[in-house]
């Protein structure tokens, strides 16, 4: 059998026209829809003010950290190069390291600083992110999916606050405790803080500021101009983690 | 015709050959029959028909998984109007207590192995082994 140069373009002509069909007929099946498809709450921005002296004045409570590592089952491994970590102590220094002076009050100087991801407004983390394992909810939450996460680590380059850890092995032999109501992570996972979203849509307060003798940690909203973090911000002198970045986090810290 | 007591017993070679898996599942005990569950002892009706959630829990639980990490929308309605939150701890192993002889028996007999339980805690298996 011959085919004609005309025949044969018909015939591909043809071809490509069915397969467009069939393309767009896939694009446009409806989709099913979300049963119980949530809204996020409106004017809503979750935020932390810490203050480091209330916290100092506590000595050497470690509270928040353990609460916190226990109810989202993270494992205490004392390898550094292993370790995974949600809220943890920095030294001052460390964490504020563009200070605009040499001479930071003394009552601060070289202590440690609570500190946890920063669920920035603009945050790099969610911008590198290949597969949206982690993204930016309405409400401020820097929010991570694990089921999505492939383990890239693109986000742990990009944060700039060394916030995210990496689950070199799987985490279960070293869980001191496990909490059944939440999952652990495997390994090839990256996690962080998610500030207790899962208490935060049963109305309960999150785990850290629950557990603080001190009150040093206040959470609250910061698009409600009558919350407490909002009444702190106006009346105390608060400071940033980096702000030259342009993260903009949502945690200030009382100086 | 003198091939004729060669051909019988080389076909009948074949045919043992040919019948050695029924032979071997006989042998290792297997069967086709359904492998039994444990129901809860307390409720009678789950989330959704049973005919659905036997053939299509593992989308439902996908759709949960979405709705409550993605959208955080954690209220599931059944369609008998009751509300449950959509949680696989909380709400599904809260009636199937014994994972073991549930969703384990199960995905055994169809030899399949979600990797949910990487992550998800069986309560169960806490509570026998201590914090
Ligand atoms: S502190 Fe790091 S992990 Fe948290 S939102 Fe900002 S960039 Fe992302
Ligand atoms: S490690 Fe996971 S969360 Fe981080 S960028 Fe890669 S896929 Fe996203």
């Amino acid at each position: 059998m011959s085919i004609s140069r005309r025949g044969f373009l018909g015939a591909a002509a043809g071809l490509s026209a069915l397969a467009l069909a069939g393309r767009s007929a896939l694009e446009t099946q409806p989709r099913e829809p979300e049963p119980g498809g949530g809204t996020p709450a409106a004017g809503t921005r979750w935020a932390l003010v810490i203050d480091p002296r209330k916290c100092l004045e506590a000595g050497d409570c470690t509270k928040c950290v353990d609460v916190c590592h226990t109810v989202h089952n993270v494992p205490a491994i004392a390898e550094p190069a292993h370790s995974v970590k949600w809220i943890w102590k920095e030294p001052f220094e460390r964490t504020f390291p563009s200070l605009q002076t040499d001479y930071p009050p003394d009552d601060l100087r070289d202590k440690p600083v609570m500190v946890l991801c920063n669920h920035c407004d603009n945050p790099p983390c969610v911008r590198v992110c290949p597969t949206q394992a982690t993204w930016r909810r309405d409400d401020g939450i820097v929010m991570m999916d694990w089921h999505r996460c492939i383990g890239c680590r693109y986000c742990m380059a990009a944060c700039p606050y060394g916030s995210r850890s990496f689950n070199w092995k799987d985490p279960r032999p070293s869980l001191v405790q496990t909490t059944p109501d939440f999952p652990t992570r495997s390994k090839g996972v990256v996690e962080k803080c998610t500030l207790c979203e899962e208490r935060l849509a049963k109305g309960q307060p999150l785990a850290c500021v629950a557990a603080c003798p001190a009150k040093a940690l206040v959470f609250g909203n910061l698009a409600d101009p009558a919350s407490e973090v909002r009444s702190l911000l106006r009346s105390r002198f608060t400071i940033r983690r980096k702000p030259e970045l342009g993260t903009r986090p949502a945690i200030y810290y009382i100086v | 015709m003198r091939d004729r007591a060669v051909i019988i017993v080389a076909l009948a070679c074949f045919l043992v050959v040919l019948s050695t898996p029924v032979w071997y599942a006989r042998a290792a005990g297997v069967t086709a029959k359904a492998p039994e569950l444990k129901r809860p002892a307390t409720e009678k009706a789950c989330v959704m028909p049973v005919a659905y959630m036997r053939a299509s829990h593992m989308d439902l639980l996908m759709t949960w998984r979405d709705d409550v990490v993605r959208r955080n929308a954690r209220t599931w309605v059944s369609p008998d109007g009751k509300t449950f939150t959509k949680s696989l701890t909380g709400t599904c192993l809260r009636c199937h207590a014994n994972k073991a002889e549930f969703c384990d028996r199960c995905h055994a007999y169809s030899n399949v192995t979600p990797y949910c339980w990487d992550c998800h805690v069986d309560p169960a298996l806490i509570q026998r082994s201590g914090p």
